[in-house]
C-alpha cells in the first residue's frame, strides 16, 4: 500500500526562549490512514512537535508540511482540516459540554444546521448525548476525554492530534478510549497520531510508532520490526530445568539464537520462532528434568527500556 | 530569518469571540454585583442632588447636569462616584481576561480552530468594551430619565450633548482600566496576581498619587519659580487617569468652567466671571485630556497585544 504522506517533517528544531532545546532536528514522514504513535517520556518534545505541526508555536529551524501546508502561512486552512485534542483538555466549567463544543464549532464556517448535525453526530458517537446539556462541572474525566474527541470529529479532519489521548484515565477507560481510536480510524480512515509516555497502552492502536527521547526520534517502525531491531531475536523463553552440560545442548538447537544462564537452573533464550517443542525434548533426551517451560512476547515497554539502556551504555562508553 | 505572510484574514472569527464574551459577561455574577452596588450609589446619589436642585429649578439653565455634579453631605456626586467605581468595574471585566483561559486550559483548543490569536484578543476586548458601554448606558439613561420625573424639566440639546460627552469620557476611563487589567492578565499567570496588582494600582492614583505628586511638588518649592512648579503639580497629577477624568468631567458638566490649568491674573482680563462657555469651547477645552487618555489606552493594549502574540502556549 502506497499512500501519500500527509505529514512531513524535516529537520524540524525548536529552542524555547529559556535555551533549552525541546525538539532537535526531527524528521517524520506519516501516510494517510496511518495511526502513529509518538512516544516517550515526558519532556521529551512529543506536545512541542505537535504545537509546531499546527503552527501554535514557531519552530526554530527546519520546516513541517501537513498536508501539503506550510504551518507558519496557512495555519487557518490546516486547522480546518486538522483537529487537535491538547494533553490538558479544559474546558469551560460554567457551560454546558453541548455548548463547549458549539463555541468551538462556530469557529467553522458551518451553516446552523449543519453544525448541530454535526454535533449531534459526534457527541453520539462519543456517547455523550444524553449528558450532553449538563454542565462540563459535572464531568468524569473520561467524559471530558471523550468530549474532547467529539470536538475533533465535529470538524471531519482528515487528521486527527491527540497529545496524551489517554493521561489521567483508569486503565479500563483508557482501553475503551484507544478501542474508540481505531474504530474511527478503521471506519472513517482518519489518519491519527498520537502521543503517550505509557507505551503498553497505545501499542495495540498504533500501526507504526516513534520513541521520542530529548527531541529526538531515537527509532521508528511497527512494533514488531522494533522489537527485531532492538531485542534482535523475536522471543525470549524462559527455561528451568535441571540437568548437565543444558547450556550447550539448548544452543545447538535450531532457530535458538543465544543462551543466557540467570541462574543455577534458569536460562533465557532468545530465537527467532517458536522452540518450545525441540527445547523439551532436547531436555529429557539428555535426561534433564524440565520444571517449567515459557515464551514472553516482547511488549513496547520491554523494547523501550532496552532501547535506553543500549542507547545509555553507548553514551557512558563513548 | 524568513519573513512569512501568513493567509487568511487576522480577524477570522472574531465575532465568534465577540459574541461568547458578551454572553459570558452578561451572566456573570461579578458583573451583577458591581452593578447593582453602582446602582444603589447612583440613586442615593441622584436623590440627593435631585433634592437639592428642587428649590433651584427655573434659576439653573444647566439643571440635568447639576444632577450629576451635585453634592450633598454626606453622599458624594454622582460624577466623583463613577470615577472611584468605574475602575473597579474595568478591572472585574479584564483581571482574567486571558489568564483564565490559561487555568482552565482552554486556551490551547480554542487556538487549535481556525483563528488567529489576533482575533481572539481583539474579541475579547471588543466584547468587554461593549460590556462596558451598556451597563454604563443604562445607568445613563436611568438617570436622566429620573431627572426628567424628579424635576419635570426637559433638558436642552446642549446639556444633552455635554451628557453624551460624559458618557462618551466615562466608557474611555473604564476602558483604559480594562486594559490595564487586561495587561496584567496577559504578564501574571494567575488570576488572584494580576486582580491584586491591578487593585493596587487603582489604589495608588485614587488615594496615594495626590499625596506623592504634593511631597514631590513640596521637595522641590523653593528652587523653581511657583507658576512653574504649579505647571509641575498639575502634570504630575495627570499621570494619573483619575486626575485626568476628573478635570474631564468637570469641564464638561460644569459649562462656567473656563480653564483647568493655573491662571495668571492678567489672562482673566476682560472675562466675564461665572458665565457658561460654549458646548464646542468646553469641548476644547477637555480635547487633551481625550487624546491622552485614547492615547493611554491604545498604548497599553498594544503592549498586551505583543506579549500574547509572543506568548508560548505551552508553560
Amino acid at each position: 500500500m502506497d499512500a501519500e504522506n500527509v505529514i512531513e517533517i524535516t529537520e524540524l528544531s525548536k529552542q524555547y526562549p529559556n535555551g533549552k532545546l525541546a525538539v532537535d532536528s526531527l524528521s517524520l514522514n506519516i501516510k494517510r490512514g496511518e495511526v502513529f504513535g509518538v512516544l516517550g517520556p515526558n519532556g521529551s518534545g512529543k506536545t512541542t512537535t505537535i504545537l509546531m505541526l499546527l503552527g501554535l508555536t514557531e519552530p526554530s529551524g527546519g520546516r513541517a508540511s501537513i498536508l501539503g501546508l506550510d504551518p507558519l502561512r496557512s495555519p487557518l486552512e490546516i486547522k480546518r482540516k486538522v483537529g487537535y485534542m491538547p494533553d490538558t483538555v479544559g474546558f469551560y466549567d460554567e457551560l454546558s459540554g453541548y455548548e463547549n463544543i458549539d463555541y468551538t464549532a462556530r469557529f467553522m464556517d458551518f451553516s446552523a444546521e449543519e453544525r448541530t448535525r454535526r454535533m449531534q453526530e459526534s457527541l453520539e458517537k462519543m456517547r455523550l448525548t444524553k449528558s450532553m446539556h449538563e454542565k462540563v462541572r459535572t464531568y468524569s474525566h473520561g467524559m471530558r476525554r471523550r468530549l474532547g474527541l467529539a470536538e475533533v470529529l465535529v470538524k471531519q479532519p482528515e487528521i486527527a492530534i491527540l497529545d496524551e489521548p489517554t493521561q489521567g484515565l483508569d486503565p479500563e477507560s483508557a482501553a475503551e478510549f484507544l478501542e474508540l481510536i481505531s474504530t474511527l480510524n478503521r471506519d472513517e480512515n482518519l489518519t491519527i497520531l498520537l502521543s503517550s509516555h505509557l507505551l503498553n497502552q497505545v501499542q495495540a492502536v498504533c500501526d507504526r510508532v516513534g520513541l521520542f527521547s530529548n527531541g529526538k526520534m531515537l527509532i521508528s517502525g511497527s512494533v514488531d520490526e522494533l522489537s527485531r531491531q532492538i531485542i534482535g531475536g523475536q522471543y525470549t523463553v524462559s527455561v528451568i530445568a535441571a540437568g548437565s552440560g543444558l547450556r550447550d545442548i539448548l544452543s545447538g538447537i535450531e532457530g535458538v539464537q543465544s543462551v543466557e544462564q540467570a541462574e543455577d537452573w534458569t536460562y533465557r533464550i532468545e530465537c527467532e520462532s517458536d522452540v518450545r517443542a525441540p527445547l523439551a525434548a532436547a531436555i529429557t533426551a539428555s535426561g534433564g528434568q524440565l520444571f517449567e517451560l515459557s515464551m514472553q512476547q516482547h511488549s513496547l515497554d520491554s523494547i523501550y527500556k532496552t532501547y535506553f539502556k543500549e542507547a545509555a551504555n553507548a553514551d557512558t562508553s563513548a | 530569518m524568513q519573513i512569512h505572510q501568513r493567509e487568511g484574514s487576522a480577524l477570522t472569527g472574531l465575532k465568534v469571540v465577540f459574541v461568547k464574551e458578551l454572553q459570558d459577561y452578561t451572566g456573570s455574577v461579578k458583573m451583577l454585583i458591581l452593578i447593582g452596588l453602582i446602582l444603589l450609589t447612583a440613586m442615593a446619589s441622584v436623590y440627593n442632588a435631585a433634592q437639592t436642585l428642587r428649590s433651584a429649578v427655573g434659576e439653573d439653565p444647566f439643571l440635568l447636569l447639576s444632577l450629576f455634579t451635585v453634592a450633598k453631605d454626606p453622599v458624594p456626586s454622582f460624577s466623583s462616584f463613577l470615577g472611584f467605581f468605574v475602575p473597579l468595574v474595568g478591572i472585574a471585566l479584564g483581571f482574567d481576561v486571558v489568564n483564565r483561559e490559561f487555568q482552565n486550559r482552554t486556551l490551547g483548543r480554542i487556538l487549535s480552530q481556525p483563528i488567529y490569536r489576533d482575533a481572539l484578543l481583539f474579541g475579547k476586548v471588543l466584547g468587554a468594551v461593549a460590556a462596558l458601554a451598556i451597563v454604563l448606558l443604562a445607568l445613563w439613561l436611568l438617570v436622566i430619565g429620573s431627572a426628567i420625573l424628579f424635576l419635570g424639566v426637559p433638558p436642552s440639546g446642549e446639556q444633552v450633548a455635554r451628557a453624551i460627552v460624559f458618557y462618551l469620557t466615562t466608557v474611555l476611563y473604564g476602558g483604559i482600566w480594562f486594559i490595564l487589567a487586561m495587561l496584567f492578565s496577559v504578564l501574571f499567570r494567575q488570576p488572584a496576581t494580576s486582580a491584586l496588582v491591578a487593585i493596587a494600582l487603582w489604589l495608588l492614583f485614587t488615594v496615594f498619587w495626590p499625596m506623592i505628586s504634593g511631597l514631590i511638588v513640596q521637595g522641590m518649592k523653593g528652587s523653581v519659580h511657583p507658576l512653574t512648579l504649579a505647571h509641575i503639580q498639575q502634570g504630575l497629577a495627570r499621570l494619573s487617569p483619575n486626575t485626568l477624568y476628573g478635570e474631564a468631567t468637570l469641564a464638561i458638566l460644569n459649562p462656567s468652567t473656563r480653564t483647568l490649568g493655573p491662571v495668571v491674573f492678567t489672562q482673566l482680563q476682560g472675562a466675564v466671571m461665572g458665565t457658561p462657555l460654549p458646548f464646542a469651547q468646553s469641548l476644547l477645552l477637555i480635547w487633551p485630556h481625550f487624546t491622552g487618555m485614547a492615547a493611554g489606552l491604545i498604548l497599553i493594549f498594544t503592549l498586551a497585544y505583543v506579549r500574547f502574540q509572543r506568548m508560548e502556549i505551552r508553560a
